[in-house]
């Protein structure tokens, strides 16, 4: 499951790497709608904002691009919006939601919309045909999960790390047990983020995930695009990626 | 634009905010990622447990009679008065505070809670770096280690602070993603606090951020406004008629206001930097001319633009160039409790050269701010009324930034 930041370099560029994805076969794809205080967020996709931003992309326009794409293309997976509750609010939570069904998208992330402060928004989201995809983090407590499995849909974004994003050598050796035990209290699917780069990880979580998500590790090939060479370049090295992940997904 | 599901009606504004989900009235709450949450669920326990332990609050205010040197004067300021021709203006000197800014009262009530809950290391963010050097200052008291995020452009703006913050044994990590000033230093604390919130308190500086921060800092702000009270009383035997203070995260203007808020008679007006203009960018006016908005974990005013991304904001005063405020400030702008006016950077320093002139205190350019609205508002009053004007902080660490602009070589 593949995260990707709209509108960088462009928006063109958002539409080629999603299809480029979709034939290479991921399950998922999550995009973000640049922020320009994302506190969640690593260097590297803060740096993917702040490009699309610099350019001055309107939320307007990604909606118009991803509505384009998923009127023309049948085949592509699910595409989710991963935004932060300042635009939604900005909007208004009903206008935002209509117009992400409009556009097609499956379902929000909302990363500053804990649990607690859902439920209102869950409610919203309830009667739309999108999904709110509620996070728990390494740091949740058991009576925070509770809370957070009434309000959650879609799947669970489970957070490999206490920390923000950004790829890392390693995963916490408690991410397993954590994983076990969400099994063992929900039937929503489990997809484990942040941190996460290398098909070796995969391997480690395919047997207790059901979906693994990498960020930084793709969003990291649009760094240098300047022109057409080197946006085919990027292109080409996302699509290995994404092509060495779904293989390790698939393997058993 | 005001969501259904955001807003609770509120009239007349009161003491007793916020409920137990950080609201007051309908601002506030926790806008935070979900890794965040168990800290602050932690901290607000805590919180409410110090609040109750007169020990704690012993250990506190010995701290700030012994080493702050509290209560700091209501001081007449005879020659300011007699130059803005009317009411009779009174300084409070949180200028004269340990550290030179009242950034250390909250400084050290947190620095206290830090090690009541167990945690070892200390994270703060800063913009004109007084808040900072409070922080290094309760740090190297405690012997907490302690890390302090400031924007490049405001290292550049405040360097003897950053010294000062190094010679107590800081580190003074240059933040220089975005505007490069207090608003990142916000987003890069928050972030080293998303890693390491086990161990790590973020003592934040201002009203802002998620519940229970706003809180808890006007909670220690608000012996500003207690002891004002008291001293109004001794002087003059009333209440003042008009209180002023400058408004950037909103904090000393919060702790002065709060103990007053239930006394409907005496005016409460804060004071935002209206920078060059009133054209988004050349301001950092979020009560004045913002909207209502999420940013950095809480529901409140905001700069921002159509789409909710944060405006750039600008302010001569690095300690008040942010884009935000605290939402108990929203809650008093919407419910009419306190006016909000701002003045501009050019009034400031002016402001700042009259007091030098007329009083000999140098202020800092974010008190500067209340004090050339405070003349204002004073030669409006007649002779026999009173007008208190916080004096947050004082001017040293400005000098370099204040010969700059008017081109004198120190
Ligand atoms: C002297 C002084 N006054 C005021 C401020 C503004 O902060 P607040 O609005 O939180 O009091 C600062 C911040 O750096 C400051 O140093």
């Amino acid at each position: 499951m593949p995260y990707i930041a709209a509108g960088d370099p462009d928006l063109a560029t958002t539409a080629e790497i999603i299809k480029e994805l979709s034939s290479a076969g991921v399950d998922l794809i999550e995009v973000g709608f640049p922020y320009s205080d994302p506190i969640a967020d690593g260097p590297v996709i803060q740096a993917s904002y702040t490009r699309a931003l610099d350019k001055g992309l309107k939320v307007e326009q990604i909606f118009e691009t991803v509505q384009k794409l998923t009127t023309a293309e049948d085949s592509l997976p699910p595409l989710v919006a991963m935004v932060s509750f300042a635009i939604i609010f900005r909007v208004g939570p009903e206008a935002f939601i209509k117009k992400a069904e409009v556009a097609g998208f499956s379902g929000l992330i909302v990363p500053d919309l804990p649990g607690d402060e859902a439920e209102e928004f869950a409610a919203l989201i309830s009667g739309s045909s999108l999904d709110l995809v509620q996070l728990i983090a390494p740091t949740t407590p058991d009576h925070r999960v509770e809370k957070i499995l009434n309000t959650a849909s879609g799947f669970l974004y489970c957070i490999s790390v206490a920390g923000i994003t950004g790829a890392r050598d390693e995963l916490p050796p408690e991410l397993n047990d954590q994983l076990r035990d969400l099994r063992s209290r929900t039937d929503l699917p489990l997809a484990v983020g942040f941190g996460i780069s290398k098909p070796e990880q995969v391997d480690i979580l395919r047997d207790v995930a059901d979906g693994i998500i990498v960020g930084s590790a793709i969003v990291r090939h649009l760094e240098n695009v300047t022109d057409d060479a080197s946006k085919a370049m990027a292109l080409k090295a996302i699509r290995q990626m994404a092509d060495g992940l779904v293989a390790a997904t698939h393997r058993s | 634009m005001s969501s259904p599901f955001l807003s609770s009606p509120h009239t007349v504004a009161t003491s007793q905010v916020p409920d137990e989900r950080g609201r007051f009235g309908e601002f506030g709450r926790r806008f935070v990622p979900e890794t965040l949450m168990h800290a602050l669920e932690d901290l607000t326990a805590h919180y409410a447990n110090v609040k109750q332990d007169a020990e704690f609050q012993m250990e506190l205010s010995d701290l700030l009679r012994e080493y702050v040197g509290r209560p700091n004067p209501l001081y007449f300021a005879e020659r300011l008065t007699e130059h803005a021709g009317g009411a009779k203006i009174f300084l409070k000197r949180e200028d004269l505070n340990h550290t030179g800014a009242h950034k250390i009262n909250n400084a050290l009530g947190q620095a206290l809670l830090t090690m009541r809950m167990g945690k070892k290391r200390v994270i703060a963010e800063t913009g004109a770096g007084q808040h900072g050097v409070a922080t290094a200052t309760a740090c190297a008291r405690f012997g907490l280690p302690c890390v302090v995020y400031m924007g490049e452009e405001d290292i550049r703006r405040q360097k003897l602070n950053v010294f000062n913050m190094k010679l107590m044994g800081a580190e003074v990590r240059p933040v220089t993603s975005g505007s490069r000033t207090l608003r990142d230093a916000i987003n890069e604390a928050m972030r080293d606090w998303m890693s390491s919130v086990k161990e790590t308190h973020y003592i934040i500086g201002s009203v802002v951020g998620p519940h229970p921060f706003p809180m808890m800092v006007r909670d220690f702000q608000s012996i500003i406004g207690l002891e004002t009270r008291l001293q109004a009383l001794e002087h003059t035997g009333s209440l003042p008629h008009e209180v002023i203070a400058c408004v950037g995260g909103g904090s000393n203007s919060a702790g002065m206001f709060y103990p007053f808020v239930d006394d409907k008679n005496v005016v409460l007006t804060g004071v935002e930097p209206g920078g060059k203009g009133s054209a988004p960018g050349e301001h950092a006016s979020t009560l004045v001319h913002g909207e209502k908005g999420v940013l950095h974990g809480s529901y409140s005013y905001v700069l921002q633009d159509s789409s909710g991304q944060t405006s750039d904001v600008h302010s001569i005063s690095a300690g008040l160039d942010y884009p935000g405020v605290g939402p108990e400030h929203s809650y008093w702008k919407d419910t009419g409790r306190v006016n909000y006016v701002n003045c501009s950077d050019d009034e400031a320093l002016e402001a700042f050269q009259l007091l030098a002139r007329t009083e000999g205190i140098l202020p800092a350019l974010e008190s500067s701010h209340a004090i050339a609205h405070g003349i204002k508002a004073a030669g409006k009053r007649s002779k026999d009324e009173n007008v208190v004007i916080c004096l947050s902080g004082r001017g040293d660490k400005d000098v370099y930034e204040l010969a700059r602009i008017l081109r004198k070589d120190i």
